[in-house]
């Protein structure tokens, strides 16, 4: 690990650069770009709270997206709320769905509940391309408009929409690390080591993966919700489970279980894929082997390795002193 | 009546193909004890290599079936040899991410060789016949009898051979099967070459009356982990009980309440399952 003073540094660096790029670069292609890994990081958080903090894999997750998507998309276009108040509706409705789910599928261990949330998922995807009359089918839902003015503030140009979705980020992100640095983290991490001993030690493992799977359903549902109306189209395909396993990519990247790997993982991957245009089609030709390269090599991504180079250094450094500490006192004795 | 009848035969036909995609992930579960997520995937390369085989080499139907087995079950030892054997003693999420990674190239792959349009299978048993009063082509009374006699080849394979039983005993008690002196990377790859194949046959006979396309996969083997969770996991009469209930179920539900349905079908069932049931049906032992 960074010592404290060097990671604060770093982070204060990151925040400048993210908040002065669009004054320095107004390259609107990159700007966009960037935008929209902003979001879809902020779902990548959702997914890492439940699948790296607590271990259970869940392949419902853009399910949940396309939940807060459509409920933004449909909100605004056909019940004619404000933007905002769909907004806040939509990542509400997500969460209780979130919840609801969570409370059934929780009861199944492992495997038996990838499965289940995978079912979730699809079933979220065919009602959506089912559902002609409300979702639109698979023509989709256009029309959705751009986040409406917020008082004296606009968001009509692309600047303004980054600057949107850079806050949402770093809301999730302050958020998630309160989270992991409170005893509820603690929980979560606890839960993923053993359920067993953490049972043991009287922590409540439904309560816990309920909330865990809530929040993670929440993070899902606000990402897809800014997704619908900053891209102002949406499809069925969100919800396809290839962008679950596009997410957890993603995340995996990045180092799984780490604080900065969804935002790693992501603005790595996606810049990746697109200096990699002409490979749009085939690039799971080169992400399938590295999923698999990382699952057997480095399961924990690049922050988790990085993190560990630190803490190895930071042993032996430890290390290093104990023995010359030992050597002066076997000095000091025999003097 | 003569409807009910109708769909009840389609029901067998599609149970069919489903059953034997199950099988093969039932299997693989008992070496892993995790789903296989690729399985979906080594049908869909099963399906391509006889189309391949047929169009571009003219082989008979026949031929290119048998040498489609024969690759994808040489793809299944090559992802067991290569990944799943070096995961042993992992925990489960990395290997189904791991199964998430050879799918997501799997399916990358498919679409680079042969692209994404969807292909017809000729079949030299296109023509209608009469059963009982029913009219059926020869393709779907085909596909009933294949599967039935893999499903036989298989059972006999397991109950009256060595290596049968070796993988029946690695898939009951891992630690006794090593007691006894069974080896465990044998097994592993026979059992993944056994799943491939079967995959590979049933995409190759489904495949005449469905269409060939990159992820034809996706939906098939979804459903499989419906019907093994369905016929509890790693037992194989269950796969095959869950197979048929599955495939009458979709076929009977598509013509009584909604085709567009058809496909939730699974899916709720199975959600339906595991609220009742979280450890699914006819699970041995505590969770």
């Amino acid at each position: 690990m960074l010592n404290v003073l060097s990671k604060r540094v770093l982070l204060i660096i990151v925040a400048l650069a993210a908040v002065l790029f669009p004054l320095v670069f107004p390259n609107m292609y990159v700007l966009q770009l960037l935008t929209l890994v902003f979001i879809w990081s902020i779902a990548v958080y959702g997914y890492n709270i439940i699948s790296g903090y607590v271990g259970y894999l869940s392949l419902a997750h853009a399910g949940f997206f396309a939940i807060g998507a459509y409920g933004l998309g449909l909100l605004t276009t056909k019940a004619g709320f404000s933007y905002w108040l769909s907004l806040l509706l939509a990542v509400l409705i997500t969460s209780i769905a979130g919840a609801l789910v969570g409370v059934i599928a929780l009861r199944t261990k492992s495997h038996f509940f990838a499965i289940y949330t995978m079912c979730v998922g699809v079933i979220v995807y065919l009602l959506i391309d089912k559902w002609d009359s409300l979702t639109g089918g698979v023509r989709g839902l256009i029309g959705i408009p751009a986040p409406g003015n917020l008082g004296p503030i606009t968001f009509d140009t692309l600047t303004s929409q980054y600057y949107l979705a850079l806050f949402f980020l770093t809301f999730t992100i302050f958020l998630c690390y309160r989270i992991v640095h409170s005893l509820l983290g603690r929980t979560f991490i606890a839960i993923r080591n053993s359920e067993e001993l953490a049972k043991t030690i009287g922590i409540s493992i439904m309560k816990n993966q309920l909330l865990a799977f809530t929040l993670s359903a929440l993070f899902a549902g606000l990402s897809g919700a800014l997704y619908a109306s900053f891209i102002r189209f949406i499809g069925p395909q969100i919800s396809a489970i290839t962008v679950t396993f596009e997410m957890l990519m993603y995340l995996l990247v990045g180092g799984i279980g780490t604080l900065a790997g969804p935002i790693v993982g992501t603005l790595i991957v996606i810049s990746l894929t697109q200096s990699l245009q002409f490979l749009e089609e085939y690039r799971m030709l080169i992400f399938g082997p590295v999923v698999v390269l990382l699952v057997l090599y480095y399961p924990r991504g690049i922050t988790g390795s990085i993190n560990g180079y630190f803490q190895k250094k930071k042993q032996q450094r430890v290390k290093v002193a104990n023995e010359e500490h030992d050597v002066k006192r076997k000095v000091g004795e025999a003097g | 009546m003569e409807l009910l009848f109708q769909q009840i035969f389609n029901g067998l036909t599609i149970g069919s193909v489903y059953t034997l995609v199950a099988l093969g992930l039932t299997l693989v579960f008992g070496i892993l004890h995790v789903p296989n997520f690729a399985h979906g995937a080594f049908y869909m390369v099963g399906a391509y290599i006889t189309l391949m085989m047929m169009v571009g080499f003219g082989f008979h139907y026949w031929i290119a079936i048998i040498a489609s087995i024969a690759v994808v079950a040489l793809l299944g030892v090559v992802t067991q040899q290569l990944i799943f054997k070096k995961l042993e003693g992992a925990d489960g999420m990395r290997m189904m991410v791991a199964a998430i990674g050879i799918l997501l190239f799997l399916e990358a792959f498919g679409q680079f060789m042969w692209g994404t349009e969807y292909y017809r299978m000729d079949t030299p048993y296109g023509s209608v016949v009469n059963l009982f009063g029913l009219t059926v082509t020869l393709q779907r009374l085909l596909i009933i009898v294949a599967a039935v006699i893999l499903m036989l080849a298989l059972h006999f394979f397991l109950t009256k051979t060595m290596i049968g039983a070796a993988i029946v005993a690695m898939a009951q008690n891992r630690e006794g099967a090593f007691l006894v002196g069974i080896n465990a990377n044998q097994v592993a790859w026979l059992t993944f070459a056994i799943a491939g194949g079967l995959a590979a046959a049933a995409a190759s006979l489904a495949s005449p009356i469905n269409l060939v396309f990159p992820t034809m996969g996706n939906l098939v083997i979804m459903k499989a982990f419906v019907i093994i969770i369905i016929g509890g996991m790693g037992s194989i009469p269950g796969a095959i009980l869950g197979g048929y209930l599955l495939g009458l179920t979709e076929s009977i539900g598509a013509t009584y309440i909604s085709s567009d349905y058809k496909d939730v079908i699974a899916f709720l069932l199975l959600v339906v399952i595991l609220t009742a049931k979280p450890t699914g049906l006819f699970t041995k032992g505590v969770q």
